[in-house]
């Protein structure tokens, strides 16, 4: 039930925002932050305390028949004429990445906090919904459950890009929701090609995780509905060639929705390829597994260059965020051990240090009205303690060792070296271009003369303390990653992927 | 004729007496208000009557007229259609048009001819419901006329409306003619042995027959390439009856038309396929285009209208491939979800308008999210579920679709229909954003900002609530259905 509670919490605390804007523009976000909070403290409480909850690995999942290790498991009926039912899950996977969007969550309240005064009751209804729908995608285990948030966490998204957006909000919006709406058709008529052929050999429709993995699809279409979901996820992850929706939702969001994005609702294409392409369709995934790496390392190249390319501050960050999404479709489709628990690690490192450098950006721009980063320079003088932020989180991003996301993508490459020669050298490419274009940012922005004479205040209480927690996340990651390894080691051995030893 | 017959009869005994009372009451005494009033009361009570009725076993009344459980859950829906429309009349006509009462005797014979068409199993009560509702309509959509300034061109789109449907019945007739030369009888039932007891020679009038039957049905639910009214009929007719255009006489000619084609196993024809597959790829395709190029919103609907029943129509194809019992229940909740979303729609449009003028141009509904939030949050809830997002009756309704699509191998209907949907999420986005920008400048009486009539303020909040929890919880509802599916 403990999973409903933090959808409930949030649903209803959208709702309670929502109707506090009539008792004044401060009143939302107090109770966002209460809702959060709230959340934040539950799943702190699932993490180190779960015997207080009365949480273990729950008798019914030996009733579904799985062996992996469920920490929660609920189940109940909704549809039955489809057979659809209620079937929310968490396991050491989604629980690290329920942590990781709430506590996003409460940074995104941070970015948002001296920046949306403008209808803020619907812009917190529409931030917490959001957060729901993605805690939802994250623990659903019923397919047809799965669509249902996939699409419930887009239509808040859509308003917060649409409302409180950039100069060209209508273009992005539109293109954002278009982008993921018609992957997302495709993806359902995919599970029901699947459910369909289902219900053909075993006379019993369901929508069931569980009861689909192992479903035999006729040899002709099976590539086709792998496919389907394959472009969903892709989209979201994104990848090129279906990542170009990406640069402008992120440079015309508002701070708070831009950290969202990059640090939360990427990682659901990732996850979906982790828990549904592959283990659904092994057999397919074994023979698209070259094509999809390659476009990994496509993505990876690809953006990087374009990256290199950018003025606009925000959409540079944008395309960096593809290239290092890049890595995690290389190693969830080099499918073994360290490739998949380093695409772990770098969706998680990554969610802190995009969603880091989002809200810098976001701040800057908030500060001196542009993102155009020709007109910037010699900010370090004016604000040195965001200029600290930026140069760490920077860096970070980079791959430097000692933080998390050079685990995970070291992980990466030394797991697809086993699979590839080739893709793994030209991803490892990739560390070095990323380099140039991260100190291209620094030195433009940062250093150099302040040519424009911009003046600006330094980073708030709230942004320091937001920007202070990531950092403490990314050294943990990067000096201490067993924490995270040994959570998701459990996940990665219920999808069979074979450890050595 | 027995009393179980008569009992059965009720609903359109009712509607009739209701007819009448409305037409003899407004000839002693012209008051707006009152006939509103009886209209509605008799539309409710033939609503409820059904609590009475509640056929277990399908009951043939007269050689005419079947009523099952599949007769009156449309009649319901054409029923709550009638409703709906009086409700948005009343405040669009009182205070600015005279004469108002003929209306809704109007209203009630259409209603009626619907009722009739959801019950028929027969060509000769298909025929008569048919045109008690098209007559009614041509007198509808140019009702205003006399008005000293109408808020549109009721008389062009009435001329335009009598031409086509008029053409549209004659080529039907003479379908039905045809066919009746070759089986001998207008039963539907009877209609299923026809081929097999006829020369193999003149096999071919049999299907030509069919053939004009489904032309004149597509005219009347303005399929592809039979729509060009549509949109001139939808934008130049008085908003209620746009309404009672797009819902009540929809429903009454999709009830029928899945009756005939089922009883009378028209899918043998493999030609009848083929031509109703291209006939919904058109419907899907160009009425999903064409909705992109509309600034009137009347149009806009009507173009998404016909888009919609494109949709619907893949499931009326399924029914070749599948159990006429999954057939019949995707398209019943399709229906159902569709006629809730136009109303809500029509209703919310019906709020901003009145019979001298009509807001329904793009930019009318500017920044209304601001302006009446209320109002705003009924259009979006509808625009969600015509674009089919979860939440809504209108994704429920199209995964019905889909899954109905799937296990009648439909591949190619179901492709159009993603790329069809895609196109439409486009418009559908695009006013939900127009209504979330900001107001331009201030609107001298804004007309969003005065107080909404009472039955509208139902009306809306009913569709709204109602879209909502067939979406959420559509599981009851489900079960409905697949109990009027079995009952066929």
């Amino acid at each position: 039930m403990i999973l409903v509670w933090l959808m409930v919490i949030l649903f209803a605390g959208g709702i309670g925002a929502w109707l506090a804007e009539s008792r004044g523009a401060e009143h939302p976000r107090a109770v966002a932050l209460a809702a959060i909070l709230l959340d934040l403290f539950l799943v702190i409480l699932m993490l180190v305390a779960p015997d207080t909850l009365g949480l273990g690995t729950a008798d019914t999942v030996a009733q579904l028949g799985q062996q992996g290790e469920w920490l929660v498991l609920l189940q109940a009926d909704w549809i039955p004429r489809f057979g659809v039912s209620f079937i929310f899950g968490a396991d050491g996977l989604g629980l690290m990445l329920i942590a990781l969007t709430v506590f996003l969550g409460l940074v995104s309240l941070g970015a948002a906090w001296g920046e949306i005064h403008e209808r803020s009751g619907f812009f917190y209804f529409n931030l917490l919904w959001t957060l729901a729908g993605v805690i939802g995608v994250f623990t659903a285990l019923d397919l047809f459950l799965f669509f249902f948030f996939w699409e419930v966490m887009l239509i808040p998204m859509y308003f917060i890009i649409a409302i409180w957006g950039h100069e060209n909000k209508e273009y992005a919006a539109m293109k954002f929701f278009i982008f993921t709406q018609v992957s997302g058709l495709l993806m359902l008529l995919s599970i029901l090609v699947l459910v369909y052929f289902h219900y053909d050999s075993t006379q019993q429709m369901t929508f069931s995780y569980f009861e689909l993995l192992g479903t035999q699809l006729p040899d002709n279409i099976s590539m086709w509905v792998m496919l389907g979901f394959f472009i969903a996820f892709a989209t979201k992850l994104p990848a090129v060639p279906v990542h170009n929706w990406l640069p402008d939702a992120h440079s015309q969001a508002p701070t708070a929705g831009s950290v969202i994005l990059a640090g939360i609702l990427l990682k659901t294409g990732a996850y979906g390829l982790l828990r549904f392409t592959v283990p659904l369709f092994p057999a397919e995934s074994v023979v698209f597994g070259p094509y999809a790496m390659t476009l990994g390392v496509i993505s990876i190249l690809y953006t990087a260059k374009v990256a290199f390319a950018q003025t606009d501050l925000k959409r540079l960050i944008a395309y960096t965020s593809v290239s290092h999404m890049g890595f995690v479709l290389l190693g969830i489709y080099a499918w073994n051990a360290q490739a998949v628990q380093g695409a772990v690690m770098t969706m998680l490192a990554h969610g802190f240090s995009a969603a880091a450098l989002f809200m810098l950006a976001g701040g800057l721009q908030h500060r001196i009205h542009t993102r155009d980063m020709d007109k910037m320079g010699g900010l370090w003088g004016v604000a040195p303690q965001m200029a600290f932020m930026a140069m760490f989180f920077t860096v970070a991003a980079v791959g430097m060792p000692g933080l998390g996301n050079f685990v995970g993508e070291f992980l990466v490459l030394l797991g697809s070296f086993q699979v590839s020669h080739t893709i793994t050298a030209f991803a490892a490419l990739g560390l070095v271009v990323a380099a140039v274009y991260s100190l291209i940012v620094i030195q433009k922005v940062f250093f150099g003369k302040n040519v424009n004479n911009l003046k600006m205040a330094d980073l708030s209480g709230m942004e320091f303390l937001c920007l202070a927690l990531m950092m403490i996340g990314l050294i943990w990651m990067g000096m201490y990653p067993q924490t995270m390894l040994d959570m998701a080691q459990p996940t990665l051995q219920s999808l069979n992927i074979a450890f050595p030893g | 004729m027995s009393s179980a017959e008569l009992t059965d009869l009720l609903q359109i005994i009712l509607l009739t007496v209701t007819t009448v009372a409305v037409m003899v009451t407004a000839g002693f005494k012209r008051d707006h208000g009152l006939i509103n009033a009886l209209t509605q009361t008799g539309l409710f009570a033939s609503l409820f009557i059904f609590v009475i009725i509640e056929p277990v076993t399908p009951l043939q009344v007269t050689p005419l007229l079947i009523i099952d459980e599949y007769s009156l859950f449309f009649s319901a829906l054409i029923i709550i259609g009638g409703i709906a429309v009086t409700a948005m009349a009343y405040p669009y006509f009182e205070k600015h048009h005279q004469y108002n009462e003929e209306f809704y005797l109007l209203v009630l014979c259409g209603t009626l001819g619907g009722v009739v068409m959801a019950a028929s199993n027969h060509f000769v009560s298909f025929f008569i419901g048919m045109e008690m509702l098209g007559i009614s309509l041509y007198a509808l959509i140019a009702y205003p006329i006399h008005s000293p300034k109408p808020a549109k061109f009721p008389l062009e789109a009435a001329i335009k409306y009598l031409i086509m449907s008029g053409i549209a019945s004659a080529v039907m007739l003479f379908g039905m003619a045809l066919i009746y030369a070759m089986a001998g009888s207008f039963e539907f039932a009877k209609l299923a042995q026809a081929p097999s007891g006829i020369d193999a020679a003149y096999q071919p009038v049999l299907l030509v027959g069919y053939l004009m039957i489904i032309a004149g049905i597509a005219f009347k639910l303005s399929l592809v390439p039979f729509h060009m009214w549509t949109p001139d009929v939808y934008e130049g007719a008085p908003l209620p009856v746009t309404a009672f255009l797009a819902t009540v006489s929809k429903a009454g000619m999709v009830a029928v038309a899945l009756r005939l084609l089922l009883a009378a196993e028209a899918f043998n024809f493999g030609e009848v396929t083929v031509v109703l597959s291209l006939l919904a790829a058109a419907s899907m395709i160009f009425g999903n285009l064409l909705a992109l190029l509309q600034s009137n919103l009347k149009r806009l609907f009507a173009y998404s209208s016909i888009a919609h029943l494109g949709y619907l129509l893949v499931v009326v194809i399924a029914a070749a491939a599948v159990p006429d019992i999954v057939s019949i229940e995707s398209m019943s909740y399709y229906m159902t979800a569709y006629f809730l979303m136009s109303l809500g729609g029509f209703a919310v449009l019906s709020a901003l308008s009145n019979s001298n003028k009509e807001l329904d141009s793009i930019t009318d509904i500017q920044g209304l999210f601001w302006r009446n939030p209320w109002l705003a949050t009924v259009m979006i809830t509808v625009l969600l579920s015509l674009a089919g997002i979860p939440l809504t009756a209108g994704f429920i309704g199209k995964f019905y679709i889909f899954t109905t699509g799937v296990e009648g191998k439909l591949w190619f209907l179901l492709t159009v229909l993603i790329i069809g949907s895609s196109i439409g999420l486009y418009y559908y986005l695009r006013l939900i954003y127009t209504m979330l920008q900001e107001p331009h400048g201030t609107i001298a009486n804004d007309p969003a900002a005065a107080r909404l009539p009472v039955g509208l303020n139902v009306v809306m909040a009913a569709m709204t609530i109602a879209i909502i929890y067939l979406g959420v919880y559509p599981t009851p509802f489900i079960e409905t259905l697949q109990s009027l599916a079995s009952t066929f």
